[in-house]
């Protein structure tokens, strides 16, 4: 199993750990550790990608997404602090009210 | 200027419509007054103008050609004014009697709110009327006909602050539409048959040596339907009574003087048809002699001093058509033009009688007046005694010469109509004495208020009822039937009953005398001898009052259904159950299915994940296949 395989076997062990915590861990935090698993996986394949094609489109995608995430973290922490100021829990069930 | 002194004449009233109709209200009654009445009589003097023209030119018709109004392939359609004597007659009639009334109403409607509305309309009716009665082709007519329905919608509805009147507006105008649509259907048959609607070319293709493509009775019926309506025969007499819910003026003007003698008009117009179309010509006589008598029935029991005239009307418009019917058409124009004047006068004297007392209209809380507003009082029974028939007034001579066609002409005469029809003059004689003596000559039943503030009319009113009075005393002795003769000759006599011509007169006038005694028999003491007659004949009254129920009977068989139809089938299937069924069932499909959608939103995260996974993998398994 050369190195490539190798790295994509892990992105998708990333992705497919986050995936199973999100569906089913019913903390917040840990719902967004999760998805941060899963981004972490994908972005493992598309540098394992870039480096195998030998171009650098590859790294760029990778510090864009990097930025995403960062933002997206950003927001979603202070969502869930101000969640958990309202309900004292990070349970994500107790919060099924704000379906609209 | 003599080019298009017709143009001018139809165009005055239409100018004082205008000027009435934008600036009435800004400009004051002085305005308002000086154009409404000016315009007319400017028109009238016009009018004689052409008159005399005529007469020089020996009859000989002007045609003035004002506008073309479409050009379709061959065929031409102007509007073309035609003025022959019998026109020149009639626009005398409409102007003359028109100008009185505009006068007369200056001083009725003086403290009216919306006075130069009313002028406005007055005026344009004098416009549609004078298109109807000059124009040359049945076209032109036809919009001066549905225009004078227009005008006379407008103002029975005048005071449309009140239901009732705007109703009575509404109905004269239904009725009439279905008239019209008899005569919309008739001039399509003649312009199908004929490629022409000028009255002198129909006249002449009906006359001419070789018969038209078209039945000339089927014509002639359809036609008269229309005239049914406009001149208020059984059985679309219905809307005319209802329409002295208008201005009194405009029940003198238009529903009595003018516009319902369109209908004689339009048939003496087309004599030349009406000759060659003896079926029609046998229903018109029958028609107008049921209807004359029949009305004349109603009239002895109406309360309402503008009803009893109203049913006098329509009496004697039936009169005319009688004479119409026989084949006297001179004879019926001649009733048109004695009828202006003196139902013209009647109507104007009760309207000068609810001016005196303040809008009261029911002659039992009458009486005693006779003393009160005098020159009311004897311009009132002049005309009572003309439509009455006693000589030497006008209505003696036109309505004894109907009797006459009716009993002699060779052309539909008969013993029978001449009897009906005299029976009916009795009864007018009666019911118009009736009135005479309840309003003013027997004790006064008023109650003190009203009695109290009784008073003679202005001049600008009593002027004009001494005018009209004055006409009708002398406007016998005016020969129309022979001034009409070279356009419509009389119908040939029975020479066998020549010798009864003149003991037929004496008995008419016996028959006139007969009903001013009667009637003054009967009420001369007041109401109570003929409120034990009332009861004796209780049934017979009860009809009578109930106007033999001939609006029940509309309702029961046209108004119900119609509700039910429009009520059931339009409304509650078409429209509540098809398009809004339809509507509403789209739309509650919609939100049925989206409520069933939206139970996918739990709330829970991960159930929306497993969601998104499975959406992820299923979509992934269709590229699998087909990329």
């Amino acid at each position: 199993m050369d190195r490539t395989q190798l790295l994509l076997w892990l992105s998708i062990a990333l992705f497919a750990l986050g995936l199973t915590g999100v569906m089913v861990r019913r903390n917040a935090l840990v719902m967004l550790m999760c998805m941060e698993l899963m981004l972490n996986g994908v972005i493992l394949s598309v540098v394992t990608f870039a480096e195998r094609t030998a171009t650098t489109s590859g790294a760029v995608l990778v510090f864009l997404v990097f930025v995403v995430a960062a933002a997206e973290i950003a927001i979603a922490i202070p969502i869930v602090l101000l969640l958990a100021r309202q309900r004292r829990t990070l349970d994500v069930g107790a919060y099924s009210g704000l379906k609209g | 200027m003599t080019m298009d002194l017709l143009t001018l004449i139809v165009a005055l009233p239409l100018a004082g419509f205008v000027l009435n109709g934008l600036l009435g209200n800004r400009l004051g009654k002085g305005f308002v007054s000086v154009v409404a009445c000016g315009l007319p009589i400017l028109a009238f003097l016009a009018t004689v103008r052409g008159f005399l023209q005529l007469q020089a030119a020996d009859g000989l018709a002007l045609v003035e050609t004002a506008y073309t109004w479409a050009v379709v392939g061959d065929f031409r359609f102007e509007v073309a004014f035609y003025f022959d004597r019998l026109s020149a007659l009639m626009t005398l009639i409409v102007t003359g009697v028109g100008s009185l009334i505009h006068v007369y109403s200056t001083g009725y409607m003086k403290d009216d709110a919306s006075y130069a509305r009313y002028f406005a309309y007055l005026n344009l009716f004098l416009f549609f009327m004078l298109l109807l009665v000059l124009g040359r082709s049945l076209l032109v007519c036809f919009v001066g006909w549905e225009g004078v329905g227009l005008a006379s919608y407008l103002l029975i509805g005048f005071w449309f602050e009140d239901p009732a009147k705007a109703a009575a507006g509404k109905k004269a105008f239904i009725t009439n539409r279905v008239g019209d649509a008899g005569f919309l259907l008739g001039m399509f048959l003649l312009y199908h048959a004929l490629g022409t609607l000028d009255f002198d070319a129909v006249n002449a293709a009906f006359t001419g040596p070789v018969a038209p493509a078209v039945s000339a009775s089927l014509v002639g019926v359809l036609l008269f339907i229309g005239a049914t309506g406009k001149s208020a025969q059984i059985p679309l007499h219905v809307w005319l009574p209802d329409a002295m819910a208008g201005p009194t003026p405009v029940s003198a003007l238009i529903h009595a003087a003018t516009m319902v003698t369109a209908g004689i008009y339009l048939v003496a117009r087309l004599n030349g048809l009406y000759l060659h179309a003896p079926e029609a010509s046998q229903l018109i006589a029958v028609v107008g002699l049921a209807t004359a008598l029949f009305a004349a029935t109603i009239a002895l029991v109406q309360t309402d001093i503008k009803k009893v005239l109203a049913y006098s009307t329509v009496s004697q418009l039936g009169f005319m058509f009688l004479a119409l019917g026989v084949g006297a058409y001179g004879v019926a124009v001649f009733h048109v033009y004695t009828h202006a004047f003196f139902k013209a006068c009647l109507f104007l004297g009760a309207g000068s009688v609810i001016h005196a007392l303040s809008g009261e209209q029911d002659i039992r809380r009458m009486g005693g007046l006779a003393r009160r507003i005098p020159v009311t009082f004897v311009t009132f029974a002049v005309a009572t005694a003309a439509i009455a028939g006693l000589p030497p007034l006008a209505g003696f001579f036109s309505k004894d010469e109907i009797l006459w066609f009716a009993f002699a002409s060779e052309r539909g005469g008969s013993p029978v109509l001449w009897a009906v029809a005299s029976f009916t003059a009795l009864l007018t004689a009666f019911y118009m004495f009736r009135l005479l003596w309840l309003t003013f000559l027997t004790p006064s039943r008023m109650d003190e208020h009203t009695a109290h503030h009784v008073h003679e009319s202005p001049f600008s009113m009593t002027g004009v009822l001494i005018v009209l009075a004055v006409l009708s005393a002398v406007g016998g002795f005016v020969h129309v039937p022979e001034f009409l003769e070279p356009l419509m000759p009389l119908p040939a006599t029975d020479h066998a009953l020549e010798h009864l011509e003149l003991p037929l007169v004496v008995l008419a006038v016996v028959i006139g005398l007969a009903g001013l005694a009667g009637a003054a028999f009967v009420y001369r003491g007041g109401l109570a001898r003929a409120e034990r007659l009332q009861q004796r004949f209780a049934g017979a009254h009860r009809v009578l009052s109930g106007k033999y129920y001939v609006d029940e009977l509309y309702e029961a068989l046209l108004g119900r259904p119609l509700h039910w139809v429009s009520e059931r089938v339009f409304l509650g299937l078409g429209d509540r159950m098809l398009i809004d069924g339809s509507l509403h069932g789209l739309t509650g499909l919609a939100q049925r299915a989206a409520g069933r959608l939206s139970r996918v939103e739990t709330g829970n995260l991960q159930f929306y994940v497993w969601l998104a996974v499975l959406g992820v993998v299923a979509s992934l398994a269709w590229m699998w296949r087909h990329v």
